[in-house]
């Protein structure tokens, strides 16, 4: 060895330790990262405002609105125009052909249009997800068989689909509603969330888990799906605008909900003759609707950003 | 090609420089006792199937990563694996670690085939044999706090360590492999390249395995930080008796640590010993070859290297060359090698001989050539 | 066609007609970069300069500032997040940082050239190797396409690549790492550059691979009289090519010094730790050398010299002054040429 003037000196805890506190500061998760990204975000808060408005109109109506929005009146209230002076009493929107206020449906409304969107978005994302598992850590003819499954639900259009399956029901309620429509759109979940599998199970952490002796459901559980569980959200957020919007074509459609189901689709659809001469009765079920189907697709764009640290 | 090997050929037998013929003697004589070997390594072979068609699959080939590898490593000591990239010596670790499923071949731990071991027989050996990689960055789940990542072992092997003790079985890692035990809680993207190299330490540690294999455990890390780590491992290995199946590209790094060496190519072993046999007195022209390219950071030793430069490519392991494998860039080549595959042995000239040359080396015709001290 | 000519055979030295001005000069460069959690400081006014035929290794650690600085020099930097708040590169004499945008495309690729350490993601996939070279000769010299498939053919002769004519229009993939990095060295010499910087040209390869590339480009070099620039971290690599070293740490050089020299007697304790640290081929020791702690913070440089806290002779002063890159002398006072250390304390780690 060349001549040592130099001390011999390995690390010592301490060592490591001082230099780690003039580095690192308090412990921050991934996570904890993505929401201070997304504190700074106004497209978060925009969309995040937006949203907490339109839940709490679907769990509180009450809050917004003491007028029955089944309680017509004729008579007195036909397609009554807006009526600006009346900003308090619940009739601003006006009324709509069947004398019926306007605001007060479609505060109401908002319940049928979010129960469906999260029940689509929730169910889609567990039976997409546990398929895109399956197939993506199991590879080999699990993987044919499921990819070949979500290949054939490919071909059969959302819409097409579900409008073909609830033919079946008489009777449709925001339940069979959603049920029509996770039974055709979930293979978007399973191909993210197979692509994201597919890539996490060979990532070096993988191969020590298993090398510690770790069975397949703590691989599965602990090390892939909190890995790959971000893209997928990301994805579910944007889809469920989309469901929203789904909805209120089958309700458009006359195939979705019905009568006496208040939504925004079944009230777009009723409005729809009476476009020219009271375009009111449309544009405010319909510009709630996009408001509500245009946060979520914002809010899932900001999230986006925010667990992906190549954006920044 | 042809130039290079005659301007060998004249002083090709270099008397070995390093000891003195008493020296090596006493070297010889000594007896030696290495007990029991942990883990004994036989023939191991793994053969990749090349596939075409993404349905009906259908194999066309073969990639031979591992090709009849045997050797045996003992308690306490470090066997290290030099070769290139391709050589397989990766693939000797996740054979070793029984992550991929030898093609055939037999991994002795204690006497017992662990390659065709599965279920609850594999965890338990799993406990003795663990593993540290060769990327920080990617071989920790960054999902995880430290002391999850740390304690995990505990948690798949809850005999190890009762619930109640577990963090502080953490924090006692933490500190032997020189952190801060108050880190616990933070994760992995908050720690530098080589503090992550100890927390990937740490944990191979938690069930106090017998034997470790390292794949590269400091190529990705900086100059002044992987001798931190090498002298970590120093430790470690006579605080815990240890043993080291030690994988590596850096033939420097590898003779520091290792007591015995293997030099691979193309999924074969072409030469094995101890560390002086193989850096002082090495008699495979691979060996030789790859021990004159190393760089040294000596501007004064360059002058007076012998250098052999190879020529060419790694062949494919899809497709190694008939014989010995080695042959299409090797200088001495000849008809022979093309058609008899060297067995891996001590060299009949230097057999019975009292001298470092004669270890195992496969190779027709091995000589001895000093080419890592100037001449 | 006198420039085909001149690639065909063995092109004249060139005339060193600059008067003493060096071919590259880097003055005092800083590059920050501001991210979400403050400034980083990655370059903190570096100088250095190379002449033809002469062969720098810039010597440092990851976050060294090293590659950073290459970078800056080609007009490659992502701008933003970097910046060069202060500071002048002149290339034979004139500054390249106060040039338009055109000007500078046009230096890149014909004056100067770079090789990047990954072959393999800086050839375009898609293409084959001969368009890509051919490509340089389409848009710098406007050669047809048959003639840009023809010096493409010759260029790998150069740089050796087997088969050169049967290989010529197959894809990178297709390639070996040697030969992809062969590849890339033919890129860079294409149009007979006056300087080539070289990022780790040879880390991604295997050992006996890396002795052929380096000694291709040390041959090229000598042939075309350029100046090369040699960014790297192996002391091993440096060793073997360089005429003289800068080493860098935390955005600075510490210390400068003919080849020999700085192996010999090293005036920096960051470059004394550096060289006890590489265990060696030829010995066996009992335990490593380490230079304790962890590489700085860019975010948050230390006051002072950056590796006081790491260095085993640090005193008060350390930690206050900055120190400068100091000229370095015998004991005895007299010169030593090309020499200088960033230290308070270089008497004691030289002489001492």
């Amino acid at each position: 060895m060349p001549e040592k003037t130099l001390p011999h000196e390995t690390t010592t805890p301490e060592a490591v330790s001082t230099a780690l506190k003039s580095g690192a500061g308090k412990p921050r998760s991934l996570g904890q990262d993505a929401w201070r990204e997304l504190r700074g975000s106004w497209l978060f808060w925009a969309s995040g405002v937006l949203l907490i408005l339109f839940i709490v109109m679907a769990a509180f109506p009450s809050l917004f609105t003491d007028v029955d929005p089944r309680q017509a009146d004729l008579r007195g209230h036909y397609l009554a125009p807006p009526n600006w002076s009346h900003i308090f009493e619940g009739d601003w929107f006006g009324y709509n052909g069947q004398g019926q206020s306007v605001y007060a449906r479609t505060v109401h409304g908002a319940r049928a249009s979010i129960i469906v969107g999260v029940c689509v978005t929730l169910a889609v994302t567990v039976v997409g997800g546990f398929v895109g598992m399956l197939a993506g850590y199991f590879g080999g003819w699990v993987d044919a068989l499921l990819s070949r499954l979500t290949d054939i639900f490919f071909g059969i259009p959302l819409l097409l689909g579900a409008l073909t399956l609830l033919q079946a029901f008489t009777h449709r309620t925001a339940w069979t509603v959603s049920l029509g429509l996770a039974t055709f759109g979930w293979m978007q979940i399973a191909r993210v969330m197979r692509g994201a599998v597919i890539t996490q199970k060979q990532a070096d952490f993988v191969t020590a888990a298993r090398a510690l002796g770790a069975g397949t459901g703590r691989i599965l559980l602990r090390h892939i799906l909190p890995n790959v569980i971000g893209p997928v959200i990301v994805v579910a957020t944007i889809a469920l605008g989309g469901y929203i919007s789904t909805e209120a074509t089958l309700s458009y459609l006359g195939i979705g909900l019905q009568d006496p189901v208040v939504s925004w689709g079944v009230d777009i659809s009723a409005a729809q003759s009476q476009l020219r001469d009271a375009p009111h009765v449309l544009l405010v079920p319909a510009s709630f609707l996009s408001l509500t189907v245009l946060a979520f697709i914002l809010l899932g764009d900001a999230v986006r950003d925010a667990l992906d640290p190549k954006l920044r | 090609m042809a130039e290079t090997a005659e301007n060998h050929e004249v002083s090709d037998v270099v008397p070995s420089t390093a000891e003195t013929t008493a020296e090596v003697e006493a070297v010889l004589d000594a007896p030696v006792d290495r007990g029991e070997p942990i883990l004994q390594v036989r023939n191991l072979v793994k053969h990749f199937p090349l596939t075409q068609g993404i349905l009906f699959k259908k194999q066309i080939g073969a990639v031979k990563a591992v090709d009849g590898i045997s050797f045996d490593l003992y308690k306490g000591e470090t066997l290290g694996i030099v070769g290139e990239s391709g050589c397989g010596k990766s693939t000797v670790a996740k054979l070793l670690m029984t992550l991929e499923t030898a093609t055939s071949g037999e991994v002795f731990y204690k006497g017992q085939d662990i390659t065709r071991l599965s279920g609850r027989a594999l965890k338990a050996v799993r406990r003795n044999i663990q593993m540290v990689f060769q990327d920080p960055y990617t071989s920790l789940n960054p999902r995880m706090t430290v002391g999850d990542i740390i304690g995990e072992p505990f948690d798949i092997h809850p005999e190890v360590a009762p619930k109640g003790d577990r963090r502080k079985r953490v924090q006692e890692l933490l500190d032997v492999v020189g952190l801060n035990p108050e880190y616990i809680n933070r994760y992995p993207h908050q720690f530098s390249g080589g503090q992550r190299q100890r927390i990937g330490i740490a944990r191979g540690l938690a069930l106090n395995p017998e034997v470790i294999i390292c794949d590269e455990p400091v190529s990705a890390l900086d100059v002044s930080v992987q001798a931190q780590v090498i002298n970590l491992m120093g430790k470690l290995q006579d605080e815990f008796e240890l043993s080291y199946v030690f994988i590596a590209h850096d033939l420097s790094i590898v003779r520091h640590i290792s007591d015995r060496v293997g030099v691979m190519y193309l999924g074969k072993m072409a030469e094995i010993g101890t560390d002086s046999e193989i850096y002082d007195h090495p008699t495979h022209p691979y060996t030789q070859a790859l021990l004159s390219a190393v760089p040294v950071p000596d501007p004064a030793a360059r002058e007076g290297r012998d250098r052999i430069i190879l020529t060419g490519d790694v062949p494919s392991p899809a497709n190694p060359p008939s014989g010995c494998r080695f042959r299409t860039r090797c200088w001495k080549a000849q008809d022979k090698c093309a058609e008899e595959v060297p067995l891996l042995a001590v060299p009949e000239v230097f057999a019975g001989k009292k001298t470092l040359a004669a270890h195992e080396s496969a190779c027709h015709f091995a000589e001895e050539r000093d080419v890592v001290h100037a001449a | 066609m006198t420039t085909m000519e001149k690639t065909a055979n063995v092109p004249e030295p060139r005339a060193t007609d600059d008067g003493g001005t060096p071919l590259l000069e880097v003055r005092d460069l800083h590059v920050e970069f501001h991210t979400r959690d403050g400034v980083a400081k990655a370059v903190n006014g570096v100088n250095y300069s190379v002449n033809a035929g002469e062969t720098l290794a810039v010597l440092g650690e990851s976050g060294s500032g090293k590659s950073v600085t290459a970078q800056a020099i080609m007009g490659i930097l992502d701008m933003p997040p970097g910046k060069i708040p202060q500071g002048e590169i002149l290339f034979r004499g004139q500054d390249m940082l106060k040039m338009s945008a055109e000007e500078r495309r046009k230096l890149r690729g014909s004056k100067i050239a770079m090789i990047f350490q990954d072959a393999l993601s800086s050839l375009n996939p898609v293409l084959s190797v001969g368009y890509q070279l051919g490509e340089m000769f389409r848009v710098h010299q406007g050669l047809s396409k048959k003639e840009a498939r023809a010096k493409a053919v010759e260029l790998m002769d150069r740089v050796r690549i087997p088969a050169a004519k049967e290989r010529v229009n197959d894809y990178p993939h297709q390639f070996s790492g040697g030969m992809r990095q062969r590849i890339m060295i033919a890129m860079a010499l294409a149009l007979e550059p006056d300087l080539i910087i070289a990022d780790e040209p040879t880390t991604a390869l295997d050992v006996t691979v890396q002795a052929q590339v380096m000694d291709l480009l040390a041959e090229l070099q000598r042939e075309y009289n350029m100046g090369l620039i040699l960014i790297t971290h192996d002391l091993g690599v440096v060793a073997d090519v360089a005429d003289k070293i800068a080493v860098m740490y935390a955005g600075r050089i510490v210390e400068t010094a003919p080849v020999g020299e700085l192996y010999k007697r090293p005036a920096h304790p960051y470059t004394r730790g550096l060289l006890d640290s590489i265990p060696r081929l030829d010995q066996k020791g009992q335990e490593l050398y380490a230079i304790k702690g962890l590489p700085p913070n860019l975010l948050n440089i230390p006051t002072g010299c950056a590796f006081n806290p790491r260095c085993p002779k640090a005193q008060d002063i350390c930690r206050t002054e900055t120190p400068a890159l100091a000229p370095v002398t015998e004991a005895d006072g007299s010169e030593l040429t090309g020499r200088g250390s960033a230290c308070h304390f270089w008497k004691e780690t030289i002489h001492g």
